[in-house]
């Protein structure tokens, strides 16, 4: 570099042109991506039959504080489920992890999954790799801004039907989506879409492997939970090198066995993993952090050898025991204690999911004042009850107390409480009770008895509380 | 960034300035994006300056363009349109939010109630509850306290079984809407000592508290029921008090002017009966209609016969 040049301020992102590739794992990939886009676009639309609430399937319900999920209602006390489920989901990508690698980021992440179809869309209007790097290179004119132009506007539909698709769960989807494009929508059915449409146009058309490389934690940490035994995509250098090194089949190197008498290896050095790979790495140089797994290079280089008529697996997935002729041992301390804390934690909240409480109700003492004096003697204590109806019937409940020698409960005007389904209801409970003999300040524990009258199918509940007297 | 010293003396670019013979600075400019993200606070800070409050000019300031505020100014009803600022900005969404609109819908609604459809309805109940607590510790807790507990010899508990004026929501609101005067003559001048004495303790036998002399007690009741005393045209010859009068009722254990419950031992008691009868009482509620709107009294009237369960 000469003093005169302009001095490079950062470091530019060589762009990748992955070539297409047919295959098992790009089948496997398509067939993972179609099922994911499936549900992502058209779950909200689906139609669900319930007593009360909305008639959508899922359904994040902010304003009403209830999260829908087919005939699985959640409530806002029930939040600590989440807590349980991104431990479960924790747990599941360490386990997964620990014995086929990068699964999640090959297959599964949207990252991985948007940029797919980003680059199907690029091929679909550029064409293949080669059209694509030459209209790169050409100068800006018709063809070019044409070609790049309607890239871009498919990505931005693309962005676009992303962001509006996440929106249509907050809300009943097709009275939303109407409200949306009549310009009736709250600003956050707007903000959100077209937030997540500038995301995923930035992150899936412009950013891509940059994401995984440079901005996604948990790329890094998976690395961490490698060991000999882990499945990863791996050249196997000792048949692709041989003793002589790597060589294109020319005079002399065509068939394997002139190859292995002079020590060449069955990389014939095409280039083809090289080519499709979306992280724009070689696979040949080892395991590299920037590799996602999705096992592209694999079957491109399947695609060579089965043309060649040698064996499959030159690029496989394989573990380090298993590249140095040990065995790939799967049951292990690691593997299987994951997979035991996996179950328990499952099991759990499946546990807690299906034994959820049908309703439930809290006791909260008036504190001020603590007690009152009637003019008859006795002592009067204060309390608001909440009940919460979690079922999909309305119910009545009748209040009792236990505990309480001579006590009487007096609830005002209102004497059972009525809960309307999927809702709460306040209360403010009076107990009288006569001081007991004997001087000096007490504290009683009793309980609140709430009796569902007119539903069988629901058990009294006892809420825990307290009596004072002066 | 790779360092560009790595790479071979005098590559390095300088500014171009020396400064004391040899003294020259690299040149390290910002990130492009960097560049890009300063330029566009620049635009966002012309852009803000134009609609917002920025810029002051003597003893005024600029108040932005095309961006003001309409609200109703709480003392005087009126509505006011102003410049953006964050108090108006307030007063709007106390106003105007979805919540605040959805507030005064169901506020209205139970103002329009009965009392007897605000107390048998627990959503009606619980809002007026809630509602109604804000408004009590606002315009009654300084009196009554904010549990509504009052204090002995001064304000009336509201939250016993006892009612001076009368428990029924009708004449809650009246107590509320009229005020009330609370007024016992003082018996100092005109009783002698014993005569205090003896009357205080037939109150207190009224009430089932022993340890008066019996020819004490008998004197008492001659005096409370006599025209000596005439205790009994306003607390009744019963002693159960009126309600149109506001005298309290003399047999039950609620004491709200001498403080007998909280004084130990029959002497304390005594004493306290005694101070009463001599000094007499003066107590006075204010007013509050004209000073709350109608609706306010009718939540504050449910409220207060909520806490004690009514009568």
């Amino acid at each position: 570099m000469s003093s005169e040049e302009p001095i490079e301020l950062y470091a530019k992102r060589i762009p990748i042109y992955p070539r297409s590739v047919k295959g098992r794992f790009r089948r496997l990939k398509w067939g993972i991506l179609a099922l994911a886009y499936g549900v992502y676009f058209l779950l909200p639309w689906m139609r669900w039959e319930r007593p009360v609430g909305p008639d959508q399937a899922v359904l994040w319900d902010l304003p009403g504080r209830r999260f829908y999920l087919f005939d699985l209602i959640v409530h806002p006390q029930d939040i600590f489920w989440l807590a349980w489920l991104l431990a479960i989901a924790a747990f599941l990508l360490f386990f997964v992890t620990g014995i086929a690698g990068r699964v999640f980021c090959g297959y599964f992440c949207f990252q991985t999954l948007w940029t797919d179809v980003y680059i199907a869309i690029e091929r679909l209007v550029q064409g293949e790799r080669p059209a694509r790097i030459r209209l790169a290179k050409q100068p800006w004119n018709g063809e070019k801004v044409t070609k790049l132009g309607l890239t871009h506007l498919l990505w931005l539909g693309v962005a676009f039907l992303t962001g509006f698709s996440f929106t249509m769960y907050w809300g009943n989807a097709p009275d939303l989506a109407v409200e949306f494009f009549t310009g009736q929508a709250p600003f956050a059915a707007y903000g959100a879409t077209f937030f997540l449409m500038t995301t995923t146009y930035v992150m899936a058309g412009l950013a891509r492997e940059q994401v995984c490389t440079y901005m996604c934690p948990y790329s890094r940490f998976q690395s961490a939970m490698f060991d000999k035994d882990t499945l990863i995509v791996s050249y196997d250098a000792e048949r692709g090198e041989g003793t002589a090194g790597r060589s294109k089949v020319a005079k002399g190197l065509k068939t394997r066995e002139e190859r292995q008498a002079k020590g060449v290896g069955d990389c014939i050095d095409c280039g083809y993993c090289v080519q499709v790979c979306p992280a724009g790495i070689d696979i040949r140089n080892g395991m590299q952090y920037q590799c996602i797994h999705c096992g592209l290079c694999i079957d491109a280089c399947d695609s060579i050898m089965d043309k060649m008529e040698w064996p499959r697996g030159l690029v496989r997935y394989t573990s380090e025991n298993a590249l140095e002729g040990n065995k790939t041992r799967v049951l292990k301390l690691k593997t299987v204690g994951y997979g035991i804390l996996l179950a328990i934690l499952t099991g759990t909240l499946v546990w807690n999911v299906a034994s959820q409480a049908p309703y439930d109700a809290s006791a909260r003492q008036v504190r001020q004042p603590l007690y009152v004096q009637l003019s008859d003697g006795r002592i009067r204590n204060s309390y608001e009850l909440k009940a919460n109806n979690k079922t999909t019937k309305p119910m009545t409940i009748d209040i009792t107390i236990e505990g309480l020698p001579g006590a009487e409960v007096d609830t005002g005007r209102i004497k059972h409480l009525h809960v309307e389904p999927e809702k709460s209801a306040r209360l403010l409970v009076q107990v009288i009770a006569p001081k007991p003999a004997g001087a000096g300040p007490t504290q009683r524990d009793f309980v609140f008895v709430l009796t569902p009258t007119d539903r069988e199918d629901i058990k009294p509940i006892v809420v825990e509380s307290r009596f004072h007297t002066p | 960034m790779s360092n560009a010293t790595d790479k071979q003396t005098g590559a390095v670019q300088t500014t171009g300035h020396a400064w004391d013979g040899d003294l020259q600075e690299y040149n390290n400019p910002l990130p492009r994006w960097w560049v890009w993200t300063f330029y566009a606070t620049v635009i966002f800070a012309i852009v803000y300056w134009i609609l917002y409050p920025a810029w002051p000019i003597g003893t005024s300031y600029t108040k932005g363009i095309g961006n003001t505020i309409t609200f109703t100014v709480d003392q005087t009803g009126e509505e006011t349109t102003t410049h953006w600022n964050t108090r108006a900005l307030l007063a709007h969404d106390m106003e105007y939010s979805d919540g605040a609109v959805k507030q005064q819908q169901y506020l209205n609604e139970i103002i329009g109630a009965s009392y007897d459809e605000i107390l048998s309805d627990p959503d009606k109940s619980a809002f007026m509850r809630s509602y109604a607590k804000g408004l009590f510790g606002d315009n009654c807790a300084a009196c009554h306290g904010s549990g509504g507990t009052g204090v002995v010899g001064l304000f009336p508990n509201l939250v016993d079984d006892a009612w001076l004026w009368g428990g029924s929501t009708a004449r809650i609101e009246e107590t509320l809407r009229q005020g009330r005067m609370g007024f016992m003559p003082g018996f100092g001048p005109t009783f002698t000592e014993a005569q205090l004495d003896a009357t205080a303790a037939y109150v207190l036998s009224m009430s089932g508290h022993e340890g008066g002399d019996a020819e004490q007690v008998a004197m008492g009741q001659k005096i409370f029921k006599g025209e000596t005393g005439g205790c009994y045209y306003c607390h009744t010859s019963e002693g159960t008090g009126l309600e149109s009068v506001g005298s309290a009722n003399l047999t039950d254990s609620i004491w709200t002017v001498a403080d007998v419950n909280g004084a130990e031992g029959y002497e304390a008691k005594h004493a306290a009966v005694k101070h009463v009868i001599e000094n007499g009482i003066s107590r006075h509620m204010p007013a509050w209609e004209g000073r709350l709107s109608d609706g306010e009294i009718k939540l504050l009237t449910a409220y207060v016969y909520s806490l004690s369960g009514g009568q």
